[in-house]
């Protein structure tokens, strides 16, 4: 049986404060399996960012095991992550993120960079996952000339473009209006549907509605598993 | 990350910005420029001192009495009289690599021609003096053989005494004038000559023969001793032979046993020159000293700019880190970035000191001369000024964390 994408065993997650330390999550236990469509819920606060940042690899755990495609990844360097985050993890942003002084393919290009060994063959990759998402046509535009749904879709592609494990979208729909956030969560929902296992953090429940499987969370403990 | 894509992204990420880059690469340009104008005209203005170095001829040789001792107390050269007229006899008679030679014993005195006055050195000398130097006269006549022989008082001015005495055109040639109250009859004036490397003045001086300074002016001193001796080799590769032959000739007429150090001191204009050299090289470095403070300056501006790029740009380094940048990817980026505006700055640099020395040869008629070790300094500097002063920068940015960067406004 294949290993699950995400399995956290008594995840802990502190931060030293003023006095004392704050525990962001507190205990968390959660197995995700390749292909899924999840969304994890929750009040600002409740730890789902902190659940984001350790998932995406950004952040280590104070405490407890994370293993990310059966391999414990609970305790590497700064550059051991990067090289993970780069080949097994593709961030969405709410704000996007793009680079403002670089094309929407040019942005695409910029996970390829990082990647060891390098790609022969960029462009054409590029220009593959811009496809995959609608955007091939508008592969030369800076993010400046692109709406925001534009935007989003061609940081989609950027998340796609080195064939992550895992997408991880950070309120993706959050700076869209409903109609361009609708659209945005029918491309995830087809990539998804191609098997890319996908979470989704947000606090809007129209976007939980359109997921498969909704974890929410309430002072750093997983307070609902369900799915729909 | 590959080299090229690193300085494809720097370059991308300097032009960005045009202006601002520019007036950072500013500092550096004027740096690297003022460091190669330095160093053109340090070394322009060594060439121009060799150059008249020789010009007072290449073939020449100085031979000075030696030092004396007294209590191991060390005087300087010439203060024992060891050289001879007939020292000088010998050398033009025994060294075939010697063509023409000369010797002077100098005395200063005041001289008076009318209402005037003046001090000068006085040369008393002979008929080859000029020869060796090879200085000519603008009027009149050198010493002739017969009148060194026969003692006459007869004088000839360095042209700085003839204007200190006489009003500007005055005809001399056959007037008299009195030095130590002793009459001497004015035979000709010699050209200007300027200064020695050492700032003295060769024109502030007259000429009169040995054999009259010796019986009319000397006083108590030895007949037949000189200060120094002049010897022209017959052609510039023969000054070392010339040089040997004098030597060795010295010792043997000074009987001075093997082990003994020499009583007397040779000195080849060569060696002069590179005393000289050596005075000029040591303020080229000293200018160039001083021009490196301003590319110092010129780092501390990439410094700062590169650490208000690294905090506008914090949100990039956060992308950057989020899609796999390492550590060390982020370092580069920014190392590159501080390398390119200091080396872009360095050739600009190059091309304004290059253009400016040649500027400056033009306009005030200096010597400068611009060498290819300069520009290869010049070119290394910049791009240790940029690594050096990009460093900070650049691992402030590898150092930051990629969620905080995220979040970063």
């Amino acid at each position: 049986m294949q290993p699950p994408i995400i399995q956290f065993r008594d995840l802990w997650k502190g931060y030293p404060m003023a006095g004392g330390r704050v525990d962001a999550l507190k205990g968390v236990s959660v197995r995700i399996e390749a292909g899924e469509f999840v969304a994890i819920m929750g009040p600002s606060g409740s730890g789902k960012s902190t659940m984001m940042h350790i998932a995406g690899l950004l952040d280590s755990p104070s405490q407890g095991v994370y293993e990310l495609g059966g391999e414990n990844v609970s305790a590497l360097s700064r550059d051991q992550r990067a090289d993970i985050r780069n080949r097994k993890i593709g961030f969405v942003f709410q704000s996007f993120n793009l680079l403002s002084r670089c094309t929407a393919l040019e942005n695409v290009e910029l996970p390829m960079l990082y990647h060891r060994p390098a790609f022969p063959d960029r462009r054409q990759r590029a220009l593959a996952a811009l496809r995959l998402v609608g955007m091939e046509a508008r592969a030369a535009h800076l993010p400046t000339k692109l709406s925001g749904g534009q935007q989003q879709r061609a940081a989609i592609a950027r998340a796609l473009v080195n064939q992550p494990a895992l997408i991880l979208a950070d309120e993706p729909t959050g700076n869209l209006d409903t109609r361009t956030g609708q659209e945005i969560m029918e491309l995830l929902a087809g990539l998804n549907a191609q098997g890319i296992t996908i979470i989704i953090v947000t606090h809007d429940p129209e976007v939980g509605q359109a997921v498969r499987r909704r974890i929410k969370l309430r002072d750093g403990l997983i307070e609902v598993d369900e799915v729909a | 990350m590959g080299i090229w894509l690193t300085m494809q992204m720097a370059l991308r990420a300097l032009l960005a910005y045009k202006v601002r880059t520019l007036l950072t690469m500013l500092g550096i340009i004027i740096g690297i420029g003022s460091v190669i104008v330095m160093i053109s005209i340090g070394r322009g203005a060594n060439a121009s001192i060799q150059e008249q170095i020789h010009s007072l001829g290449s073939n020449m040789l100085m031979i000075f009495s030696g030092t004396s001792k007294s209590g191991g107390v060390r005087s300087g050269y010439g203060t024992k009289p060891t050289l001879y007229v007939s020292d000088v006899a010998a050398i033009a008679r025994d060294c075939p690599a010697a063509l023409n030679v000369a010797h002077a014993t100098i005395q200063n005195e005041q001289i008076v021609a009318g209402k005037r006055n003046w001090g000068a050195r006085v040369y008393g000398t002979t008929e080859s003096y000029v020869v060796v130097w090879d200085w000519p006269l603008q009027e009149g006549e050198f010493l002739s053989e017969s009148q060194v022989r026969a003692a006459a008082n007869v004088v000839i001015l360095g042209a700085a005494v003839y204007e200190n005495l006489f009003e500007p055109g005055a005809e001399v040639i056959g007037q008299r004038l009195r030095i130590k109250n002793v009459p001497f009859r004015i035979i000709g004036i010699l050209s200007p000559k300027g200064r020695t490397p050492s700032g003295q003045d060769q024109d502030d001086t007259v000429f009169i023969p040995y054999t009259t300074m010796e019986r009319k002016l000397a006083g108590q001193r030895l007949p037949g001793l000189v200060n120094f001796i002049l010897v022209s080799a017959q052609s510039g590769e023969l000054v070392e032979e010339a040089k040997r032959e004098v030597e060795e000739l010295l010792r043997q007429r000074h009987r001075l046993q093997p082990g003994v150090d020499d009583d007397f001191t040779v000195r080849t204009l060569d060696e002069f020159a590179a005393m000289a050299g050596k005075t000029t090289n040591t303020m080229t470095w000293l200018l160039a000293a001083v021009a490196a403070i301003s590319l110092l300056v010129g780092g501390i501006g990439i410094m700062n700019i590169m650490l208000v790029s690294v905090t506008e740009r914090t949100r990039e380094i956060g992308i950057r880190m989020a899609v796999g940048a390492r550590k060390s990817d982020v370092l580069f980026q920014f190392l590159v970035e501080a390398m390119v505006i200091s080396l872009a700055g360095g050739i600009m640099g190059t091309i304004l000191g290059v253009s400016s020395a040649q500027l400056i040869a033009r306009l005030a008629g200096w010597m400068t001369i611009i060498s290819l070790d300069s520009i290869l300094l010049a070119t290394i500097f910049s791009a240790v000024v940029g690594i050096f002063f990009g460093f900070y920068p650049a691992r402030k940015a590898s150092n930051l964390d990629p969620i905080e960067a995220l979040r970063h406004n």
